[in-house]
């Protein structure tokens, strides 16, 4: 049982003027190991407070969530998190970054350096060793912070909006990177995107969800991630199937955002 | 000849660098419009020109030009200055710096204080018609002893000979002051001046001594000086003399006795009112002493005398020269003064020492053997390193060993035991070898700013961290420090000297805790001001709390860390210079104190200088120190 297993999880946040936002509502999934699952959904729809439940950083109010079994209850490195923005430690260097994990659990540097010179040459950044991390394009810290995550061996990556602050070059690269690595390392993902294409492209399964409650609208099992390990990501794109299910996400979110819209009104 | 050249290469400085940024501006093709930042960049010729000027004008205000060019001009203007200082009274009595002569005034001012007085009598209810008819009468009489002094036919002949002798006299001293030869001084009296002045020293601080108060040689050097100082010597003579002349004839005389009379015989009655009406006889005696005193004469009969005075000063000017043109150009904003028995700077050459001064006096302050007060500015003394094993090992060491102390045997003396060698040893009193240790006044400045900076950075840091992190300890310590910090450093000193001490004790606990508050403050907002994204992901990469506070935090709020220790340096600095002032025996603080009880003006401005240079030192120091450490800031 190496599955991510949630079971009815229910988040409520108070607000400060008395006000109760249930940001998730009746969570249920499970998530096979090996998968790679996109949440795709309007903003504010939980999608970032879910993985920061699954991730440990928050308790949901009720249900639970288990890993392989195990309940989750707070962070741990069997799932490594991958941020928007980096969060690299700009005061290390690109390796000491990368060993970060390593070091904190005081394992032999030799070993470490051979395995961070490793690491660094699948995410492509041999030879950068040494650079300081804020002399590092956008797209290059974030192949840093994959590194920095994949190295310590993870079950599960968690991946909030990776590839957010990008350009559209870069993006396209580091959407083939993380479909490389998923193939090479079969490491189960969840990644959370604002951007329907990637989510279609990168998601063996896709949860659309909508807000208020937060919860599972629906569920998409697509061919796209596992065509996109042979084919020419661009190409992909222009199939007919992959752009049909684009009109029908979109037109499914922006029903809910003029929904809330209407709601607010 | 240091100020010669000096002012030779500034001015060649300038008039080279002006003609360049001249030069430069013809000659670019490219100027870019006005409003381009572009436009400023650049110019160290027109640096230099500023730092020029300013040298330039220091220089000239502090007269250091004229000393180093014309070196005996002080003291020439020395002499001069006698002169007016003896002519000083006669100048007042006639209009001749004045626009009304003091006679003039006195007469004036006395009638217009009888006529108040009458008119006050008049209307006043609380004297008898008696008594004012008494007072009224004095008031009269009082008003006229003045025209007996004014009368031309009153004046004494005795008198009319005196003026005209004293006139002559100012006659013929003119016309020997414009002899080259005067005063007629022989070869020995010659030989003998200058060798009291050679004895009394040259214009400006000495060579020897910081506590030389001479400021400008009194004794004339020159010949031409000689003529004033001789031509002082005799118009205070006949000034003396005129003075004593008061023109008290006969008539004037008898009437000052006939009130007198009067007053008397009023103060014999007794009168219900006396009290009321003595005090106004009292001031009426005032003003007739007034009088007295005031050299009164008919309006015509000074004139001669007068005119001989304008004459001299006519001659005087003549005879000063090029004197005039130097004191004029060379002697900004003021001029040198003699007043009694020497002569002094007035106006900027007094408070702004002159640079070659300030030179020789910093030079005397940095060796060893001078110093200030006794203790040199930077030095080192060598002390034996057992004091450092003696201030490292405790003293209880040797109390544990079992045992007593020696005590005294029958031959009347102590002998030593292992436990007292043992307390010998932990409390340094033995020696071993020397080793150079840095002491004086900058160094003790230094070293207090040092250890209140370093403590407050200890203890500071990781409770601002804590605190950050922790809302107990937020909780607990937010009141007691925000209570005392907002509380100006200064306003501590009088409470924690008394009861620290004024030695170095009290100031580095104030200083401490003038960084301790800024180090809590700084390091506090470092870690709140972390982003959790990067607490998250250390987490999710299996660090613990104690690992995330060490690798994550600290680095990330180090930042905002030095930034509060170069606050602190500042703040330190100020809050230690006037510690220093308030109380204590070493530092620059105490040498700038000491040092304005004494007037010293070139040790003052010598220890500003050295406050400045040093908190630069400081800051550009910790600037390297944060460029080097976080060359991440504002780029995460």
């Amino acid at each position: 049982m190496s599955d991510l297993i949630s079971n009815d999880l229910n988040m409520i946040f108070k607000s400060p003027n008395g006000g109760v936002v249930h940001a998730l509502k009746d969570i249920k999934f499970t998530l096979k190991k090996g998968q790679l699952l996109t949440v795709l959904g309007p903003s504010g729809c939980g999608k970032t407070t879910l993985l920061n439940i699954i991730a440990g950083f928050i308790r949901p109010t009720s249900g639970q969530i288990t890993l392989n079994g195990n309940e989750i209850n707070g962070p741990g490195v069997e799932r490594g998190m991958v941020f928007q923005q980096g969060a690299l430690f700009e005061w290390l260097t690109v390796n000491e970054n990368v060993n970060f994990g390593l070091r904190m659990k005081k394992e032999d540097p030799v070993i470490t350096a051979q395995k961070v010179e490793e690491w660094l040459n699948i995410v492509g950044l041999q030879g950068f060793g040494s650079t300081p991390t804020y002399q590092l394009s956008g797209g290059m810290q974030q192949r840093v912070a994959l590194a920095r995550c994949l190295i310590n061996n993870p079950d599960l990556i968690l991946m909030d909006e990776p590839l957010g602050a990008l350009d559209a070059l870069t993006r396209e690269k580091m959407q083939h990177l993380i479909l490389k690595i998923w193939n090479e390392t079969g490491k189960t993902i969840i990644l959370i995107t604002h951007s329907v294409e990637e989510a279609l492209l990168l998601g063996e399964k896709l949860y659309v969800m909508a807000p208020r409650p937060g919860r599972i609208h629906k569920e998409y099992n697509l061919p796209f991630a596992s065509m996109g390990l042979k084919e020419d990501l661009r190409n992909i794109k222009n199939l007919k199937d992959f752009t049909s299910k684009r009109e029908e996400i979109l037109n499914m979110i922006w029903d809910m955002e003029e929904e809330i819209m209407g709601k607010d009104n | 000849m240091f100020t010669r050249i000096l002012t030779f290469l500034i001015i060649v400085a300038i008039i080279g660098c002006v003609m360049y940024g001249r030069k430069i501006i013809k000659t670019e093709k490219v100027n870019a419009v006005f409003g381009n930042p572009e436009r400023a960049k650049g110019g160290t010729h027109w640096i230099i020109v500023g730092s020029s000027f300013i040298l330039l004008t220091w220089i000239y205000y502090s007269w250091d030009i004229a000393k180093s060019f014309y070196p005996q001009s002080a003291n020439e203007l020395c002499q001069v200055g006698k002169i007016n200082d003896s002519l000083l009274a006669l100048k007042y009595l006639f209009p001749i710096e004045e626009r009304e002569s003091k006679t003039a005034s006195i007469i004036k001012i006395e009638n217009k204080n009888l006529d108040k007085f009458a008119f006050e009598v008049k209307n006043s209810n609380k004297i008898s018609d008696q008594n004012k008819i008494f007072l009224l009468g004095l008031i009269e009489k009082t008003k006229k002893i003045i025209p007996l002094l004014t009368n031309e036919s009153l004046l004494d002949n005795q008198t009319k000979i005196k003026i005209s002798e004293l006139t002559s006299r100012i006659d013929q001293l003119s016309k020997e002051f414009q002899k080259n030869d005067y005063p007629y001084e022989t070869i020995d009296q010659k030989n003998k001046r200058l060798k009291e002045a050679q004895e009394e020293g040259e214009w400006g601080a000495s060579g020897s001594a910081i506590e030389n108060t001479v400021e400008i040689p009194n004794i004339p050097k020159t010949d031409k000086g000689l003529k004033f100082h001789t031509a002082a010597k005799d118009l205070q003579i006949i000034s003396d003399e005129f003075f004593k002349l008061n023109n008290h004839n006969f008539q004037y005389k008898s009437a000052v006795q006939v009130i007198n009379d009067e007053i008397k015989k009023f103060e014999n009655e007794i009168n219900t009112d006396q009290e009321i009406t003595s005090t106004f006889v009292k001031d009426i005696l005032q003003i007739i002493a007034r009088i007295d005193y005031a050299s009164i004469f008919p309006p015509n009969s000074l004139k001669d005398f007068e005119e001989s005075i304008i004459n001299f000063e006519k001659v005087q000017k003549n005879e000063q020269g090029s004197l005039i043109w130097i004191d004029i150009f060379l002697f900004p904003a003021g001029t040198i003064v003699s007043s009694g028995l020497s002569c002094s700077e007035q106006g900027t050459g007094r408070w702004l020492p002159k640079l070659s001064d300030t030179f020789y006096n910093f030079i005397l302050l940095l060796k060893p053997s001078v110093g200030y007060k006794g203790i040199p500015l930077l030095w080192y003394e060598m002390m034996d390193a057992s004091k450092i094993v003696g201030f490292i090992l405790p003293d209880w060491i040797a109390d544990i060993i079992p045992g007593k102390y020696p005590v005294y045997n029958e031959n009347g003396t102590v002998e030593p035991n292992f436990k007292s060698k043992t307390l010998a040893v932990v409390s340094g009193q033995f020696s071993l070898f020397k080793i150079p240790i840095p002491m004086g006044h900058i160094w003790d400045s230094f070293l207090r700013v040092f250890l209140g900076l370093v403590l407050g950075i200890i203890f500071g840091v990781p409770l601002g961290l804590f605190m950050g992190l922790n809302r107990f300890a937020k909780g607990f310590f937010d009141p007691l420090i925000e209570l005392y910090r907002p509380v100006p450093p200064l306003a501590w000193a009088p409470l924690i000297i008394s009861v620290l001490g004024i030695d170095n004790l009290g100031k580095i606990f104030l200083l401490f805790m003038v960084s301790f508050s800024i180090m809590i403050i700084s390091a506090r907002a470092g870690a709140s001001g972390t982003q959790l994204s990067k607490i998250h992901a250390s987490h999710s990469l299996g660090a613990s709390n104690w690992q995330i506070l060490r690798y994550v935090i600290f680095p990330n709020s180090l930042p905002e860390i030095l930034t509060g220790v170069r606050v602190s340096i500042g703040m330190c600095w100020g809050t230690l210079v006037a510690a220093e002032f308030l109380a204590g025996t070493t530092g620059i603080g105490f040498v700038e104190n000491v040092a304005k009880k004494y007037f010293q003006y070139e040790v003052i401005w010598i220890s500003i200088f050295l406050m400045g240079v040093l908190g630069l030192i400081f800051d550009v120091t910790l600037r390297k120190i944060i460029d080097k450490t976080i060359p991440w800031r504002g780029k995460g």
